[in-house]
């Protein structure tokens, strides 16, 4: 049982890894269509990984994520068509502006918590989407489009742009990844699984619950602000209602995290991959298809409140990216021969 | 003997209740105190305030010299207090290997590498080594306890405060945590005990304190404290 789960867990490590490869060079192999798809995979699972910190290990149940992807839309196209920037600096300078917004946004909404925060959230992002509509430069109400020259800037023709547009939200996707791996792993990680599984116990032990929830959402923001510079990139315009939409950067990321599972470093990136998957089968059914997606995220969460992960985990030894921290070896070996005498 | 804490006219109220009414109270430096008092005496309400979960409705705590009463828990911890819980609160998910590691990289602020090594250490301490790859989630009561207990030596605390960590336990391994907690003593750290348990808890105290309608209403000597006729009524119900 032990060496089968083992088996099974390395050769899903292997799968992933060869999906890895294969997504770094998937413009190489697949058709337009589905470059586009795989580009708005990566913008959803940064967001997904991002929401996953704050809701599941920090405890900040946030439904107002989409007012830093929308802040990063604006700032890009602020900083690249009307300041004239050069547009690749302007990714990085939009995850800028998203943390430079969100260090006002945190102090009025740290003031809340639980229910009431989420709320708060959800307001500050709604000011910040009405503030961006009053801005006249930007297309004011209706928003307006990418220049052509800032378009053509990232490849002549449009299978090059989709290839560059697609590997910079590959770049940004892994960076998420790599970026939450190894601060899971830090020290500050160790405390933040442990606020995620008893918030009291932490700060009782010693973990700095307020420090630690800062970093997590001055963290994140500047990742959001680049996705929605990407987001801005393939939809080549920015506009309140779709820029700020908290239906596509925050609900839909909520059930995804939901449904893959909460808490856990592979649950958003399973629900970003099954989204996408229900996705495609099932929009053919128009609204149905989201009346679907509501209804699994539900079954899921009352069958296992960890998500499919947390389904799929009880059955295995170990993460598939193993993120605990392990005692030493020799440690391990003695404890297993404590136990062998013990029975 | 130096005072390691003290508490100045504490209270605590909630709403129009009083749970803790002006209590003085002083701990020197290496004793082992126990706090006896019948259920809604007010009892971990004190501890909460003293580790920081609570603050005060008036009054001062002070730790050594300082005054710590405005402190958050966390940076309580790293001043020395460290407590379990009477309902433990482990990190179900995480190992319980984990668990102590989290307790020495934030309680004792020790780095990763050094954290591991003191997580190993007490692990063995408290018998828990050939659990500690076990999610704390699943442990028994009896391990859930010294799970509580390595989490709290993990911190290298110079105060411990346990809380009813002996309740719900047989005699047996009520044996095994007292010897723990013993030697936890020994290595010089102050303890103040609450627990309904007075067999455990007359072996080990220095001194005892009667907790009462929210203050003291006795405290020295253990026989002293238990032969008390106020104490009788109160809590024995003699």
């Amino acid at each position: 049982m032990r060496s089968a789960s083992r088996l099974s867990l390395n050769l899903a490590r292997l799968v992933c890894a060869a999906a890895v490869a294969a997504a770094a060079a998937a413009p190489l192999l697949l058709s337009q269509n589905d470059v586009v798809l795989l580009t708005e995979f990566m913008s959803m699972l940064v967001l997904a990984i991002m929401w996953n910190l704050l809701a599941g290990y920090a405890d900040i149940v946030t439904v107002g994520q989409h007012a830093f992807v929308g802040v990063g839309a604006y700032a890009f196209f602020g900083f690249t068509a009307l300041a004239g920037l050069d547009p690749y600096l302007s990714i990085p300078l939009a995850g800028v502006a998203a943390l430079a917004i969100a260090v006002p946004a945190m102090a009025l909404v740290f003031r809340l918590r639980t229910a009431y925060l989420a709320i708060g959230t959800w307001v500050v992002a709604e000011v910040l989407m009405l503030i961006a509509g009053k801005l006249d430069a930007f297309g004011g109400g209706s928003g307006t489009s990418l220049p052509i020259s800032i378009v053509l800037s990232f490849g002549r023709t449009r299978g090059d742009r989709l290839a560059v547009i697609y590997w910079l939200a590959f770049a940004l996707a892994a960076t998420a990844m790599l970026a939450t791996y190894v601060l899971l792993r830090s020290r500050i990680g160790v405390g933040l699984t442990a606020m995620r599984d008893n918030e009291e116990g932490a700060a009782a032990v010693g973990v700095n619950i307020t420090y630690a929830r800062i970093l997590c959402f001055l963290g994140t923001a500047p990742f959001l602000g680049m996705a929605g510079a990407i987001i801005t990139l393939q939809k080549l315009r920015i506009a309140p209602p779709a820029s700020f939409s908290i239906t596509d950067w925050t609900v839909f990321v909520i059930f995804n995290v939901v449904i893959g599972g909460i808490g856990s470093f592979e649950g958003p990136i399973i629900g970003t991959i099954v989204y996408f998957v229900l996705r495609q089968y099932l929009s053919g059914l128009g609204p149905v298809h989201l009346i679907l997606l509501g209804s699994f995220s539900i079954i899921t969460i009352l069958v296992e409140r960890r998500g499919l992960w947390g389904l799929v985990r009880r059955m295995l030894d170990d993460d598939l990216l193993p993120i605990a921290h392990k005692p030493s070896p020799a440690f391990r070996a003695s404890a297993l021969l404590l136990r062998a005498a013990r029975r | 003997m130096k005072a390691m804490l003290e508490l100045a006219a504490v209270s605590r109220r909630f709403g129009g209740l009083t749970v803790i009414d002006r209590v003085d109270f002083s701990i020197g430096e290496g004793e082992i105190v126990g706090i006896l008092g019948p259920n809604g005496a007010g009892k971990t309400t004190l501890f909460n305030m003293i580790a920081g979960v609570l603050s005060p409705s008036s009054g001062r705590i002070l730790f050594g010299e300082r005054d710590i009463t405005g402190i958050r828990a966390w940076d309580r911890c790293r001043l020395g207090i460290g407590r379990t819980y009477q309902v433990p609160r482990p990190f179900t998910h995480m190992t319980v290997f984990e668990n102590v590691l989290v307790a020495a990289t934030h309680g004792a602020k020790l780095s990763l590498p050094r954290a591991r090594v003191e997580a190993e250490a007490v692990l063995e301490r408290v018998g828990l080594a050939d659990r500690a790859m076990i999610p704390a989630g699943r442990l028994g009561l009896l391990d859930m306890k010294q799970l509580e207990l390595a989490k709290a030596m993990a911190m290298r605390p110079r105060l411990l405060l346990l809380d009813e960590i002996a309740g719900g336990l047989t005699e047996a391994e009520c044996e095994v945590l007292l010897g723990m907690i013993g030697e936890v003593h020994e290595s010089g750290v102050t303890i103040v005990w609450i627990e309904h348990v007075i067999q455990a808890l007359r072996r080990l105290v220095t001194r005892l304190a009667v907790l009462a309608g929210g203050s003291f209403i006795a405290a020295g000597k253990p026989y002293e404290v238990l032969a008390d006729a106020r104490v009788k009524a109160a809590y024995l119900g003699t």
